[in-house]
């Protein structure tokens, strides 16, 4: 459908500035979706991190800083992968299509869809590195570039997982399957909430295809020095699964039906 | 500007569009007229290249839908049906995202974003969310954003539909404005009869995916021929009385208690009609509406639920306007 598209970049930058701004603006004034979204993941830091951490577990650390990598990653999953499967509700309201009658490409659409989701995602995540400090993690320079970092790529690929999906599902109803078959697995398997070197070789073997567990690795990596891979091979790995992720997307966004 | 050829669109066995054939001239309002599901909005969805059709193709101000389809994104407007505005963003920002998306440089955007509030009479509440406008505005706000880039041709999917009879006029005003300020052509769906007659320069008839007339609204009546009378009886219609016999009468369609006769010259021949009929309640008298030439065309009702009402109310409607 689309032909070959020769926008000037002022204008594809105008277009991505526009469909930023939109995500942005939406996000800030929703409230209840924000509130909904900070207090899911302080919920489980704080719950699920004593609860759990009264127990002794053997991890070298309290077990509320040891979650606390994994806790920024689920709110990046969290938010990312529904923001992006949005896009569901984007297809039924006819907002999409006032989009997609404008002069620009699908593939700008998408990228202007994913940077939304990263500053969603950022939002998300200074709240809680704020939380942190209280329960006295610190970060320096260093750390906090490279959370910001790993964030925002995750949330890039994940953003883009959820525009896959909610690019080949037209109901509704679809998104409650992304919720328990796409969210809840990759949370569960990144070893956000217990160590990935002791698993049985199944459930080890599943994790090493969740890109979020690089991303728990790496961040528990810089703010506590205690990954299981090393911050380098995180990084790679987490690079090569949002690049495989994104070229999937925008094929599937591309070919998705706009009405 | 608009050119449309044999235009197939397949839905597995079902055919939405069948074959349609039909341009469109420069400057005019047209009209796409047919009950729900006749194939209107699947013909609006590929002339603005968000369908793709099965088979044929069509060509919007030079540009092929197929091959070109920016560049005939660059040269329309669409106001789609269901409200495509974003209800959490203000008037103001939904316009200056959409003319970011269809790259209107900074230097005229204020005030063209300006210039087109005002069209649609909004620009004191440019400033409220949209999820606090009412039906009517958001349409209006739609029509605006439609707008901004200054499209040659202008797509309004059933612009009306759902509207109270007062924003309605006022949607009507505000479309004619447009033509005459912002030198457009319009495409204009709907099934109300009267909104098409009030419009358009020529309608197109549309039903089963097919055309199945197009013309003027003057001419479609004309060709219906002549006056329209209704007579009322008290109790049932005679079954004996032949109204046939008169040369002046065209066609006579009876009902249970009413007879409808199209026929020429009423006010010299009724009183021939209705010599020795017995128990009439009522005779009223109207002129054909577009929707007497629907029904001769197709043979059957425009919908059974259209909510303008039995025939005479919608004459009566019809003619207030």
């Amino acid at each position: 459908m689309l032909s070959t598209i020769n926008l000037s970049s002022r204008i594809v930058l105008g277009q991505l500035y526009a469909l930023w701004l939109r995500e942005v603006k939406v996000f800030l004034r929703e409230k209840s979706r924000l509130v909904a979204s900070t207090f899911t993941p302080l919920l489980w830091l704080f719950v699920i991190g004593s609860g759990l951490g009264s127990t002794n577990l053997q991890i070298g650390t309290d077990y509320e800083k040891f979650i606390f990598p994994g806790i920024i990653c689920m709110s990046v999953i969290f938010t990312s992968v529904f923001f992006g499967s949005y896009i569901i509700w984007d297809r039924k309201f006819d907002f999409l299509k006032s989009v997609m009658v404008a002069p620009s490409s699908r593939t700008t659409v998408f990228v202007g869809k994913t940077l939304g989701g990263m500053t969603t995602s950022l939002f998300q995540v200074a709240i809680i590195l704020v939380v942190g400090i209280a329960l006295g993690v610190n970060y320096d320079a260093i750390t906090l570039l490279q959370i910001l970092s790993i964030v925002l790529i995750l949330s890039f690929c994940l953003t883009s997982l959820g525009l896959t999906f909610g690019s080949y599902i037209e109901s509704l109803e679809g998104f409650q399957l992304i919720v328990s078959f796409v969210v809840f697995p990759l949370f569960f398997l990144s070893g956000a909430l217990f160590p990935i070197d002791n698993l049985p070789a199944w459930l080890k073997t599943i994790t090493l295809f969740d890109p979020a567990t690089y991303s728990v690795d790496a961040l528990r990596n810089s703010i506590f020095h205690l990954g299981t891979y090393s911050f380098e091979y995180d990084l790679a790995l987490l690079l090569l699964f949002t690049l495989i992720i994104t070229l999937v997307g925008i094929f599937s966004f591309r070919r998705m039906k706009a009405v | 500007m608009i050119v449309v050829k044999n235009l197939v669109k397949k839905y597995a066995d079902f055919k939405a569009l069948d074959g349609l054939s039909f341009e469109v001239n420069e400057n005019e309002i047209f009209g796409l007229l047919g009950p729900n599901g006749a194939g209107k909005t699947t013909l609006i969805h590929i002339l603005a290249t968000l369908l793709k059709p099965t088979e044929g193709g069509a060509v919007v101000n030079g540009f092929d839908v197929l091959h070109n389809a920016i560049k005939v994104r660059q040269s329309i407007g669409v106001v789609f049906q269901a409200p495509s505005s974003d209800d959490i963003l203000t008037g103001y920002e939904n316009l200056k995202v959409h003319a970011l998306l269809y790259g209107i440089p900074r230097k005229i955007r204020e005030k063209r974003i300006s210039e087109v509030l005002q069209l649609v009479g909004l620009e004191d509440r440019k400033d409220d969310q949209v999820k606090k406008y009412s039906g009517g505005m958001r349409r209006r706000l739609e029509i605006a954003r439609g707008l901004l880039h200054h499209p040659k041709v202008f797509f309004l999917d059933e612009p009306t539909l759902g509207l109270d009879p007062k924003s309605r006029e006022s949607m009507w005003k505000y479309i004619k404005k447009i033509v005459r300020e912002e030198k457009v052509t319009i495409i204009l769906t709907t099934h109300y009869m009267e909104e098409a007659d009030m419009l358009c320069d020529r309608i197109g008839f549309i039903t089963n995916g097919k055309i199945i007339a197009l013309d003027s609204p003057s001419k479609l009546k004309q060709e219906i021929g002549g006056d329209i009378v209704k007579i009322t009886f008290s109790g049932k219609v005679h079954p004996g009385k032949d109204f046939t016999k008169f040369d002046f009468v065209h066609r006579v369609e009876r009902k249970e208690n009413s007879v409808i006769i199209y026929m020429e010259e009423v006010n010299s021949n009724l009183h021939m009609l209705i010599k020795d009929l017995d128990g009439v309640q009522t005779i009223e008298y109207s002129k054909p509406t577009l929707n007497d030439v629907f029904l001769k065309l197709s043979g059957d009702s425009l919908s059974g639920d259209s909510p303008e009402g039995g025939f005479m109310q919608r004459y009566a409607q019809y003619d207030k306007s």
